[in-house]
């Protein structure tokens, strides 16, 4: 622990990436063996495919990560500004909205989206909290209705809402936490956000695995066949034994790291929950379903834990810490 | 690289940031061989996502038709058409001694591939209007030519009549199995055929 806390901050970082990548090219290595070795058949291609599909994602994120560390609060700030336009994207063309919501989309896309990711990029967090939930909440319906259009007007106001603050306003928190300044602790909250992604990864991770082995009965089996309590504690366990392991990265002490992860995870898998009630009820399993009519490639799926994670997160340690 | 083709390269790239473009080659993989690609017509962006679904080699081949007057009338629109996409000019009034055709069996002889909105003027929603017998007199001049359906799906809510800004909604372009010309087939028999080969690639929204 001595030689780790004299190291210089981007030291640190550097280390938990390159140990980040080394856990990840050994659970490559291990799926590589365990498909070579597994025989043909239906079950097992099902379940050879998700893995890859999952692995592939993991890589391509923590790749995607990597970089937006590597840029700087800046690049970070602009590579989640592209991540929240494209999981937008996705949104937007899964809920079908009319020709009058023409207007309120383009202020919700190129005027809302770069306007968050501004206030975040000034650390003007004051506003940064309000400005989506008090002024954009606003003005979304009232462009909606000058356009005249009032069939189902609550329902597609809701839903344009709804994409913004899922996509945009809680995707802007992970960035937002880069900027983040704690006394005697400046220029690490590459760190917090490394924690905050890590613990919601893993107890994502942990959660899924946990429902498949556990196998409960599922909670409400029509929105999601394998969420159960015990399985959705296993998560949010998991979460808050990395956030023990991972304390030394982050301003907190310990039992506030075990804390603060269980929390993050908790918000996470919930928010991933919900996601999961939402694309039932827009009628597809992925985001990225290929036989949709996106064909998209599922952004959405990936940083939905996140979206719910990042803002409960970032306020419970602004908060806590009066910063 | 000339500036064409890096206008190109733009308006491709703002096109997948846009729209996704994605082509989805259910009936017949892309190839370079001479085709007339046909689709249904909805919005002013149809013939740029087409293009940008394209793989690249192909979309220099590939050329869109359009109307004279309008495409010619300022030094931008021209350089646009000519030399970004290459596109067949034909002119909206018709005179008495001129095949409106002519320009586009001219580019087919040259080897190029076409492609082309046989309901002639955009439809509202949903389903395409009937087709103009141009797709049929193409068939029936150049059999070699192999005539491939597609679905462009979603981009009406991109850009609905009279805006002019975009908004990113996610579009695919399904291509379906090509189509041919049967020998002796009756021409409204024909043109019908080809409409329901577009309708049969529009993806099942579930």
């Amino acid at each position: 622990m001595d030689t780790l806390r004299e190291l210089s901050v981007d030291q640190k970082v550097g280390l938990l990436f390159v140990a980040l990548f080394g856990v990840l090219t050994v659970a490559t290595l291990a799926v590589a063996v365990i498909v070579g070795r597994s025989t043909e058949n239906d079950a097992s291609g099902v379940r050879r495919g998700r893995l890859l599909r999952d692995l592939r994602a993991l890589w391509l994120g923590s790749t995607v990560f990597w970089l937006a560390w590597v840029s700087g609060p800046v690049g970070a700030t602009l590579a989640f500004g592209f991540f929240s336009f494209f999981a937008l994207r996705e949104f937007i063309t899964l809920a079908h909205t009319r020709r009058g919501d023409h207007r309120s989309l383009l202020l919700a896309f190129f005027v809302v989206l770069p306007l968050q990711y501004v206030i975040a990029g000034g650390r003007y967090f004051d506003l940064f909290t309000v400005f989506i939930p008090v002024y954009v909440f606003l003005a979304v319906p009232v462009i909606s209705a000058l356009a005249g259009d009032p069939e189902r007007f609550l329902e597609r106001n809701a839903k344009i809402q709804w994409g913004i603050m899922v996509c945009v306003y809680g995707l802007s928190h992970a960035p937002a936490l880069l900027l983040l300044e704690f006394r005697d602790f400046e220029g690490r909250g590459a760190f917090l956000l490394f924690f905050l992604v890590m613990v919601t990864v893993v107890a994502q991770i942990a959660q899924e695995t946990a429902s498949r082995w556990l196998r409960r009965r599922p909670v409400a089996r029509l929105i999601d066949r394998s969420f159960s309590f015990r399985a959705w504690a296993v998560g949010v366990g998991s979460a808050a034994l990395l956030g023990a392991l991972l304390f030394w990265i982050t301003p907190f002490k310990p039992w506030q790291a075990v804390a603060m992860a269980a929390i993050a995870g908790a918000a996470g898998t919930l928010g991933e929950f919900v996601m999961k009630a939402l694309k039932k009820d827009a009628g597809v399993r992925y985001w990225g379903n290929a036989a949709s009519v996106t064909g998209a490639v599922g952004l959405l799926d990936r940083v939905a834990p996140l979206c719910f994670a990042a803002p409960v997160f970032f306020h419970s340690v602004r908060w806590y810490f009066q910063v | 690289m000339s500036r064409a083709d890096l206008m190109g390269l733009l308006l491709a790239f703002i096109a997948r940031l846009i729209t996704g473009a994605q082509g989805h080659w259910k009936g017949c993989p892309p190839a370079a061989e001479q085709r007339i690609y046909f689709a249904n017509h909805q919005s002013h962006l149809d013939w740029v996502l087409i293009w940008a679904a394209l793989p690249r080699e192909l979309r220099a081949v590939t050329r869109p038709i359009a109307a004279r007057d309008y495409w010619t009338a300022t030094p931008f629109k021209e350089w646009l058409t000519t030399e970004v996409f290459h596109a067949v000019y034909v002119s909206r009034q018709r005179t008495e001694d001129q095949d409106p055709l002519e320009p586009l069996v001219e580019a087919l002889r040259n080897g190029d591939s076409l492609v082309i909105f046989p309901e002639g003027t955009r439809s509202g929603k949903g389903e395409p209007a009937a087709f103009k017998s141009g797709l049929y007199h193409l068939a029936e001049q150049f059999p070699g030519v192999r005539l491939v359906p597609a679905w462009i799906d979603n981009v009406q809510r991109v850009m609905p009549k009279g805006e002019v800004v975009p908004v990113p909604i996610l579009c695919t372009v399904t291509f379906g199995v090509p189509l041919q010309l049967a020998p002796g087939e009756d021409k409204r028999e024909f043109l019908a055929r080809a409409r329901d080969a577009v309708l049969a690639v529009r993806p099942h929204v579930n």
